[in-house]
């Protein structure tokens, strides 16, 4: 899940006889499955807490880029080095599409990027998490995209036309980085040395728990959750998407050989469910505030990039036009 | 030298340049002055590294010591390394970037081209998947150029600034040596004269648009690169992308 805590401005879900005419109609369009298009009447908190989900949802995945970015330069072979540079190529692409989508709203994608400069957007917590191993890059591809894909493939549903048909496009890509990131633990256990089966686990106890926390904090008492869900911007609790990743996860993680750090995780036979242990989830708001391991980092980065490529935007800006006075001229 | 020993030390430098200019690229991750740019320079950074597994796959066959294409990569130091000096320099700004990418992109286009239409199949035919990138690498740095060139003041101070700091390396682009002449001479590389003449021609061209002043012909030229003399820079491009195959020696698999 790439977006976690969106602020919907709702104190509670209002009824349907509390709303207004208009309101109304949107809610039974939403309510009939209709998908709402860019052009089509909508309640501006549902407009400003779309184009705060998706811009996290960009944001994440251009921030998401740094810690592969880390690794990038240094993977272990050709085959490997492809696929990582493929799979940040697609990370770019993505975060194009969703500003795209994010701009059907009539939001800004400069001022949005603004806005994460200035610590005032947020994007997936997991991206303030240091890579420090080469198996992160499998445990990043298995565990984080396989986090993203299962609120992911949720979201093709929201109601949001756009935001919709950009998930639909993106699940393809993020299963095949998932299953990739997976092979690339599976053949480190299998035909690996100790090293490497020891950067393996690493990694594993390293990103366990920062992936459980990719859902956000439980959301039953939640305004903003239940605000999303009425408008089926968001399509099912975190707390249910928590469970269904690790229930399809754990499987995968026995499959390898591997733990993870939580003693309380077991199958529940009478619930057909794992039992999982407590989130940390005061690491969960310290991050989210800015205090993880690399969130200054991270920031520092695209900003400096944004800053430093000023005068190349100017300089493109400049020629196109001159170009369109020469042709003019012409 | 034989013809064999001459086409496997050719097809090194090839692969060579395409890797370590590609992992300048990847340095770029993330740092790139816009997203579309971030897009761009990873889809030419990829091209370039799947182009060099290609020669290297061939100059692995050829050497048939047992070592594969990863071994060439990952296992070699900077004095077998056969890289054109141009791609081992460092980013510094985005004039410097994409005037590096330009002056690499015209010679790599025009061998390409020659290269196409080689005696040895198997380089034609890698190299007719790498020219149909390659034309659409070099159309975008030409572009660069000329916005950059053309653009603002500070851009024009920039481009110009990258033209001058880079050109000492682009001699040795076209300067043969006795592996371009026997490449030259079997039938597979481009005629030295011939790429001489295109690569001038265009750069002329390019650098006249983007109102730049290219260095005069007879400028002093750094070479060295094509027999693995390099700059200072190479070691720690390698000390970086090798570290995982240096550190953990016995690891089979990755």
């Amino acid at each position: 899940m790439y977006a976690q805590l969106v602020e919907t401005g709702a104190k509670r879900v209002k009824s349907l006889d509390e709303m207004s005419p208009e309101e109304r109609a949107f809610q039974e369009k939403i309510d009939a499955e209709v998908k709402i298009e860019p052009k089509n009447w909508m309640p501006e908190g549902y407009r400003k807490t779309l184009v705060r989900q998706i811009s996290q949802h960009a944001h994440s995945e251009v921030v998401g880029m740094l810690p592969e970015g880390n690794w990038v330069t240094r993977a272990p072979t050709l085959k490997r080095k492809l696929q990582l540079m493929a799979k940040i190529q697609d990370e770019a692409g993505h975060g194009l599409y969703l500003y795209s989508a994010m701009e059907t709203l009539g939001a800004d994608r400069d001022e949005e990027i603004e806005k994460l400069h200035e610590g005032k957007a947020k994007y997936s917590s997991i991206f303030n998490y240091p890579t420090l191993n080469w198996a992160d890059m499998g445990a990043v591809g298995w565990l984080v995209d396989g986090a993203a894909i299962v609120n992911q493939v949720v979201l093709q549903r929201t109601s949001y036309g756009p935001y919709s048909r950009a998930m639909i496009r993106i699940c393809k890509e993020e299963s095949f980085h998932q299953r990739q990131g997976y092979q690339i633990l599976l053949d480190m256990m299998r035909e690996g040395t100790e090293e490497q089966k020891q950067m393996v686990q690493d990694a594993i106890n390293r990103l366990w728990w920062p992936a459980l926390m990719m859902f956000g904090p439980h959301d039953d008492e939640s305004p903003n959750s239940q605000q999303s869900m009425a408008w089926k911007i968001k399509r099912k609790s975190n707390d249910e998407l928590r469970q269904m990743f690790i229930d399809q996860t754990v499987p995968q993680l026995e499959f390898l050989g591997c733990t993870a750090p939580d003693p309380d995780l077991k199958w529940n036979e009478e619930r057909g469910h794992y039992d999982f242990g407590e989130i940390n989830w005061q690491e969960f708001y310290d991050v989210l505030k800015g205090n993880g391991p690399c969130n200054r980092e991270r920031i520092n980065t695209r900003k400096k990039a944004i800053e430093e490529g000023a005068w190349v935007r100017e300089a493109a800006v400049a020629y196109a036009k001159k170009q369109k006075q020469r042709a003019e001229a012409a | 030298m034989t013809q064999k020993e001459a086409l496997t030390e050719y097809l090194l430098r090839l692969a060579d340049s395409d890797m370590i200019l590609g992992q300048r690229l990847c340095e770029l991750c993330g740092k790139a002055p816009a997203l579309e740019e971030e897009m761009a320079l990873m889809n030419v950074a990829l091209d370039l590294v799947g182009q060099a597994r290609n020669w290297y796959e061939y100059a692995a066959e050829l050497i048939d010591d047992g070592r594969d294409a990863d071994k060439l990569a990952f296992r070699r130091d900077a004095h077998d390394y056969r890289n054109l000096l141009l791609t081992e320099q460092p980013n510094e700004d985005y004039a410097v970037t994409m005037g590096r990418q330009f002056f690499y992109d015209a010679w790599h286009y025009f061998t390409l081209k020659s290269l196409v239409n080689a005696s040895d199949e198997r380089v034609a035919a890698i190299a007719a998947k790498a020219l149909k990138e390659v034309t659409y690498h070099l159309r975008r740095s030409s572009e660069w150029v000329k916005r950059l060139g053309d653009g603002t003041e500070e851009s024009h101070r920039r481009m110009q600034d990258a033209v001058d700091i880079l050109w000492r390396f682009t001699g040795e682009l076209i300067t043969p040596d006795k592996t371009d002449q026997l490449m030259a001479e079997a039938g597979i590389g481009p005629d030295p004269e011939q790429l001489k003449e295109d690569w001038r021609g265009l750069v002329k061209e390019v650098l006249e648009e983007a109102t730049l002043t290219p260095q005069p012909d007879d400028a002093w030229m750094y070479l060295g690169g094509k027999r693995g003399e390099h700059t200072e820079h190479l070691g720690f491009i390698l000390a970086e992308m090798q570290f995982l195959q240096r550190a953990y020696p016995d690891a089979t698999t990755w």
